[in-house]
């Protein structure tokens, strides 16, 4: 389809462009320019940027499609304006087999939304003893390897996953929580968690397994992608790790950005997480961190949860909320609250997160797919569960007035959303 | 934060969930209800018809006899109907969820749920279910609170020693895992206690308790110095040995109350324990029994406190 967009503020933030402009799409990319466009969308007071890249998001097949299939996630996610897609391996059973990464594509690909890139499980059921067959799974399409929330006790086997991921110049994706300190905790061991008389994770469960992961960058030189960071202290180790010039990124969960302990409030299970919401001042270290570009990415962390498992007691709900259509309006939100330009803003959710994802995507030039989101930054709503389309209506964010519309989404030069 | 989930929007007690949070005046009424019920306790008659009709269910997800027991007796002493369930042993093995169980009871028509779980909040999850007409006190949720302990201690507290702002208070043991110590330092606090300390090992004094308004002391004898209340806490047999302690032996050589230690308190301290206690872990026979302790009239108090405490929240007392 040939397609102008005519009149939009176009943000790109891989140039650093943001300027109104139209832009022109034919064969799924952008072109230079366009004679004869089959439509146009006018689009005069929006803006265009690269759809966006979302390094974790929960699609729950195979195993748990009774907490969200596909075709909910898929269309939740150009809803929100994000066209391409890490999804964890913490499926049931897990992706630690070709096959089952190979089927996940395919469906995936079938439903033409989003663009969808599986993270292959780091060991064989999860389990962390034995090395899935990595080599097989980045020919099945894996783009990194992960242990997703499962833990990682054996050093040994890091150490080994670490070696072998490095032979090939795969990448490994890691959660940093020492297990043993992570045991039987669900929220910050702190104030809040010690008045709730809630069982605590201190926040040196990250950052002495942070210690023990950059150790191993050093002895391994494995490209290290450290996931969901929560803590000030972990902020300040990888900003030390790349001062260094070791080969470490990292993302945080957007929640996690805008929340802290405090927000549990009266045991709300909604901001039941992993990993646990921290004090205030941790989580002004996380804004920070991402403005400055020592957090490479905001990820929505997407995971849908049923109302069953939900409806429970904190400490007995499971974690996890949902995030794809909020990670645009939550972007917009930590961007306006930090005074930071749309355009350096976005970078954190598109052409930093093509860089560690290793796309082609998140950006607007000729020649690049034609991947995009075109939405109205003003534009205010308020988080109810009937606006979602994701299967799951679990976010601490419900009955919160946010700002930042998406009226249409663009893969691959389709139009595969748009706005009513 | 949302509002308090346990006033109504007159700020009337709707549910007993936790004593942070209740107003001074809200927890004043129930110690001065539970005195005037401390009469009728005592009459030969020992009823009054404040809940006629009403049914009060003993939901306790978790076992308990004193708590379930002294919670039975006020109600009865109150006229209701009491329906005890033992859900530990029932529909939780079969997989019924939480709100379903809630669902079922309310169905045969409850006025008061009084729930005893081992999960810090539960009770907020069920008050957020029940119908209007219904209340949720809360027995004991996890390490969260236990809120009727709590204003009896204060209740026993007053009943002793009157005048709050002059106090100094000695929790003593694993405040870490203890609800009791929680609600009874918000209790505390709201009513102006002088000072409020906390004494244990570190393994046992949770992270950043200083918060809750106490004072922190690892050791005993200068914890217990010039101390007008001493509440020794339960040692639960699981923490006795392993990563928190290593042994019950080696904890009453560093933290059991002895007549000699007692002696650093003051002359006319009062030692309390909310019972059931392990004597010679955390507490000497010759304390438990001797003339400074007051834990046999904690218990008898204990009803009166939770008689007011139903009159309160489901008769209008």
């Amino acid at each position: 389809m040939k397609l102008l967009v005519r009149g939009a503020r176009v943000v790109d933030p891989a140039s650093g462009r943001d300027a109104i402009a139209d832009v022109a799409i034919a064969d799924g990319r952008i072109a230079e320019r366009l004679e004869a466009p089959e439509r146009v969308i006018e689009a005069d007071g929006l803006v265009l940027a690269p759809g966006l890249i979302d390094l974790s998001a929960r699609l729950r097949e195979p195993g748990y499609e009774y907490k969200a299939r596909l075709e909910s996630e898929l269309e939740a996610a150009v809803a929100g304006g994000v066209t391409s897609l890490a999804c964890p391996p913490d499926t049931d059973p897990p992706l630690d087999e070709p096959g089952l990464v190979d089927m996940l594509r395919r469906r995936a690909k079938s439903l033409s939304r989003a663009r969808v890139y599986p993270v292959g499980a780091l060991t064989v059921k999860l389990a962390g003893e034995r090395l899935t067959e990595m080599v097989e799974l980045a020919a099945a399409g894996c783009v990194a390897f992960s242990q997703a929330n499962a833990p990682l006790k054996d050093t040994q086997v890091l150490w080994r996953a670490m070696q072998y991921a490095a032979t090939f110049g795969y990448p490994v994706w890691l959660r940093a929580e020492d297990a043993w300190l992570a045991s039987g905790g669900v929220a910050h061991d702190g104030e809040h968690a010690t008045r709730l008389g809630l069982p605590g994770i201190p926040p040196f469960a990250e950052t002495i397994a942070l210690a023990t992961l950059v150790e191993l960058v050093r002895a391994t030189g494995t490209r290290l992608h450290v996931c969901r960071l929560s803590t000030a202290a972990a902020v300040e180790m990888v900003r030390a790790a790349k001062r260094e010039g070791l080969p470490v990124t990292c993302d945080v969960a957007i929640h996690h950005v805008h929340l802290c302990d405090a927000d549990i409030g009266f045991f709300d299970s909604n901001c039941r997480l992993e990993p646990p919401l921290r004090s205030a001042r941790d989580r002004e270290a996380l804004a920070a961190g991402l403005a400055d570009g020592t957090i490479d990415c905001a990820v929505s962390d997407h995971t849908p949860v049923d109302e069953d498992r939900k409806q429970l007691p904190f400490d007995e709900a499971e974690p996890g909320a949902t995030a794809l259509e909020l990670l645009l309006p939550l972007t917009l939100k930590w961007a306006a609250e930090r005074g930071l330009p749309l355009v350096r803003a976005l970078a954190r959710v598109t052409s930093d997160a093509a860089r560690v994802l290793g796309c082609a995507g998140g950006r607007i030039a000729p020649g690049a797919p034609a991947d995009l989101v075109l939405f109205d930054p003003k534009a205010p709503f308020r988080v109810a569960p009937e606006t979602l389309k994701s299967q799951g209506r679990n976010t601490p964010f419900l009955g919160r007035e946010l700002a930042g519309r998406v009226r249409a989404t663009i893969v691959a030069g389709q139009i595969v959303y748009e706005a009513q | 934060m949302p509002a308090n989930p346990q006033l109504d929007a007159q700020g009337r007690l709707r549910h007993l969930l936790s004593i942070e949070g209740l107003p001074r005046e809200t927890i004043e009424r129930i110690l001065a209800t539970a005195e005037s019920f401390a009469g009728v306790t005592e009459r030969d008659i020992k009823k009054v018809p404040l809940l006629r009709g009403k049914s009060v269910f003993n939901l306790f997800f978790e076992p308990s006899t004193r708590t379930r027991t002294t919670f039975e007796i006020a109600a009865k002493r109150l006229s209701a109907d009491v329906i005890n369930l033992n859900i530990a042993l029932s529909s939780q093995t079969k997989g019924e969820s939480l709100l379903d169980t809630v669902a079922n009871l309310s169905a045969m028509q409850a006025d008061i749920f009084v729930v005893r779980h081992a999960s810090s909040g539960a009770p907020y999850l069920i008050a957020r279910h029940v119908k209007p007409h219904e209340h949720v006190i809360n027995a004991g949720d996890g390490r969260h609170a236990h809120p009727t302990q709590g204003l009896l201690d204060l209740y026993t507290i007053r009943h002793y020693k009157k005048d709050f702002a002059s106090l100094t208070v000695a929790i003593v043991g694993d405040i870490a895992h203890s609800r009791v110590a929680r609600s009874l330092i918000h209790g505390l606090n709201t009513l102006g206690a002088r000072e409020v300390r906390v004494i244990g090992p570190q393994t046992l004094i949770p992270t950043g308790v200083e918060a809750l308004g106490v004072r922190v002391f690892h050791d005993l004898r200068a914890g217990l110095r010039e101390a007008d209340v001493i509440v020794m806490l339960r040692l639960q047999n699981e923490r006795m040995s392993g990563a928190l302690l290593p042994s019950a032996q080696e904890y009453f050589m560093s933290y059991g109350l002895t007549p000699e230690r007692l002696a650093l308190a003051k002359p006319d301290a009062i030692v309390m324990h909310p019972g059931p206690m392990n004597r010679g872990v955390e507490i000497d026979s010759a304390v438990a029994d001797g003339p400074h302790s007051v834990i046999l009239p904690q218990v008898t108090f204990g009803i009166a406190v939770r008689m007011a405490v139903m009159s309160i929240v489901a008769g209008g007392a």
